[in-house]
């Protein structure tokens, strides 16, 4: 077996800006702002990634370097083994982006029309945009609105046929800045299955960024977590469970009321009637024992376990990283 | 080659169609600039009551001159254009820098396409209505008819990339809309748009002549009226060429700068 290329790689990348803020009437105070602060990471071909971080965590920024919009300071960047910055309009061909909160089809014609237009700027041969138009509009029922201007398009409408737009050209990888932002849950969970597909059958390589954790669990094989331009964890969603998320809970629904049961191990975070809300650390105990332990004490009707969400886990993260900060 | 021309065609087709899809907005444009023609013509006939001619212009000329311009007024497109300011300022650009067309290009294809319309839509109309109420100029022969097409087209290149430049500062500057005013004002006056440059006083005229101005406007309209004849029309069609050249280069560098910045401190 040979050892995969990786399509993506970032080799200790810094970005700084440089903000010039009024300081009396006439002098400036010149402040540099470090967006990205020695990032490395590597995907592989094929790899759906998640871009996790909060409000100014460096996440755009990072996507304007892998689109070659931003020059990195100091660092390589490379992408399907080009250089973005300098190889932009090359690299453009070979490359999606959605930026979510931007608009890239054509305002003012209907959506088909922006398609079209794609279709020659980006010199797709006709049978292959036939084909992947086809089924686009079959995977993210497009047609309802195929012919609408785009300006009388809905959010979610709107968003649908960004993603597809970004997809047309059969390119390599493609980045998804917020992909489902604003979306209702059946549109999301068609964007999601609409990725899968293109992921698992044509091989992109999909980097989105996203604050919708579902997005991640639905469709990420691998999470990057970024924290004011450095990457706190890269790794699989269950690992970063299992090393952030300890805590389970167990719910369950007893007989009766009753007060706060008492359990070794583990506590009772949330009473609402006959139903108990216990967390317990797996590495201290297990679901098995507490449900013998509360079947001992009450009568139980029905149990379920709740494993940590993911919000949880990335709000732990950002806690740990403050406290070890002050 | 073919196929990166026939991108800038359907570019170009749907600049048009942009316009095309509100009728309205067409219309009212279009019963402005024919009201304005009316108002205009009057006004250059009273002149016309004192003298016979000013500069080469007599009063059938001016009278040609007065409803050319306000049909070539939405084809030129000689007031404010502010699409690429906006989306600097808004960060739209970088979805037009994900694009494997230079920016600059798609939107001198997009203009292209627009002004097809315009000169359909609200160029063609107000002559037209301007030749039945007065009595106008054609030009001499099908040859000055097709140089004033060239003319006409060339203007709109012109046009275009002195709108595209103004529009550049907006990388730099959170203000952008002092510049365009000033930059609206100037090529109104120096195009001889508001009156022929042949009025102007002599030393305004050379500064006119010195500027790209007068190639959006008047030189066409100096090859429709027969102002410009014979030889003469080659020259006027060089300059105008020069200047489209030149002007599209400085986008290019200006526009270079602008994105370096933009790279390099973030939009």
């Amino acid at each position: 077996m040979t050892v995969a290329v990786p399509i993506i790689e970032f080799e200790d990348v810094h970005k700084d800006f440089v903000v010039h803020r009024k300081a009396g009437r006439l002098r400036r105070e010149r402040t540099v702002v470090r967006a990205v602060d020695g990032l490395s990471f590597a995907v592989e071909r094929g790899a759906i990634v998640g871009y996790i971080g909060p409000n100014g965590a460096g996440k755009s920024t990072t996507v304007k370097l892998l689109t070659g919009i931003l020059v990195p300071s100091a660092g390589r960047v490379s992408v399907a083994g080009l250089i973005p910055a300098k190889q932009r309009i090359t690299l453009a061909r070979r490359i999606g982006a959605m930026f979510g909160q931007r608009v890239q089809l054509w305002w003012d014609l209907p959506l088909i029309d922006s398609f079209d237009l794609l279709r020659h700027i980006y010199r797709i041969p006709e049978e292959r945009y036939r084909q992947n138009l086809t089924e686009f509009r079959e995977l993210l029922e497009l047609d309802p609105f195929l012919r609408t201007p785009v300006r009388q398009l809905s959010l979610g409408q709107r968003i649908r046929g960004e993603v597809v737009a970004a997809m047309l050209h059969d390119p390599e990888v493609v980045f998804l800045d917020e992909p489902t932002i604003g979306l209702d849950v059946v549109a999301k969970q068609r964007v999601r299955e609409f990725l899968t597909a293109a992921n698992r059958e044509r091989g992109v390589t999909v980097m989105l960024t996203t604050h919708d954790l579902a997005d991640i669990e639905r469709l990420c094989s691998r999470i990057l977590i970024l924290d004011r331009g450095r990457l706190v964890y890269d790794g699989g969603l269950e690992a970063l469970k299992a090393r952030y998320g300890g805590e389970r809970t167990l719910v369950v629904d007893l007989e009766e009321s009753g007060p706060a049961l008492r359990v070794t191990d583990a506590r009772v975070t949330r009473v609402d009637g006959p139903r108990q809300w216990i967390a317990f650390d797996r590495e201290r105990t297990n679901a098995a024992r507490l449900a013998a332990e509360v079947a001992s004490q009450a009568a139980l009707r029905d149990l379920t376990v709740e494993e940590p969400d993911i919000e949880d886990v990335v709000r732990r993260i950002y806690a740990e990283r403050q406290v070890g900060r002050t | 080659m073919i196929a990166a021309l026939r991108a800038d065609l359907e570019i170009a087709r749907r600049g048009y169609a942009r316009y095309a899809a509100y009728p309205v907005a067409t219309l009212a444009g279009l019963f402005t600039n024919t009201l304005f023609g009316f108002m205009r013509g009057f006004v250059l006939l009273a002149l016309f009551e004192q003298r016979s001619e000013i500069g080469g212009y007599d009063a059938a000329a001016t009278l040609t001159y007065t409803w050319l311009t306000q049909a070539l007024i939405a084809t030129v497109f000689i007031w404010g254009w502010l699409d690429l300011a906006i989306r600097i300022r808004s960060g739209d650009i970088v979805t037009d820098l994900v694009r494997p067309i230079h920016p600059l290009r798609a939107a001198l294809a997009n203009d292209l396409g627009r002004s097809a319309y315009h000169a359909v839509f609200r160029g063609v109309p107000v002559l037209l209505v301007g030749a039945l109420m007065f009595d106008l100029i054609a030009p001499a022969g099908p040859l000055e008819w097709f140089a004033f097409f060239v003319s006409a087209a060339l203007a709109v290149v012109v046009s275009f990339a002195f709108r595209f430049l103004y529009n550049i500062p907006a990388f730099w500057l959170l203000d952008f809309r002092g510049i365009a005013v000033l930059a609206m004002i100037l090529s109104s006056l120096f195009s001889g748009f508001v009156i022929p440059i042949a009025f102007f006083p002599d030393w305004l005229a050379a500064i006119a002549h010195a500027t790209p101005f007068p190639a959006m406007v008047q030189i066409p309209i100096d090859i429709f009226v027969g102002a410009v004849r014979g030889p003469q029309i080659a020259v006027a069609l060089a300059v105008q060429a020069a200047w489209a050249a030149g002007l599209l280069l400085l986008c290019r560098v200006c526009f270079a700068l602008g994105v370096r910045r933009l790279v390099v401190q973030g939009g």
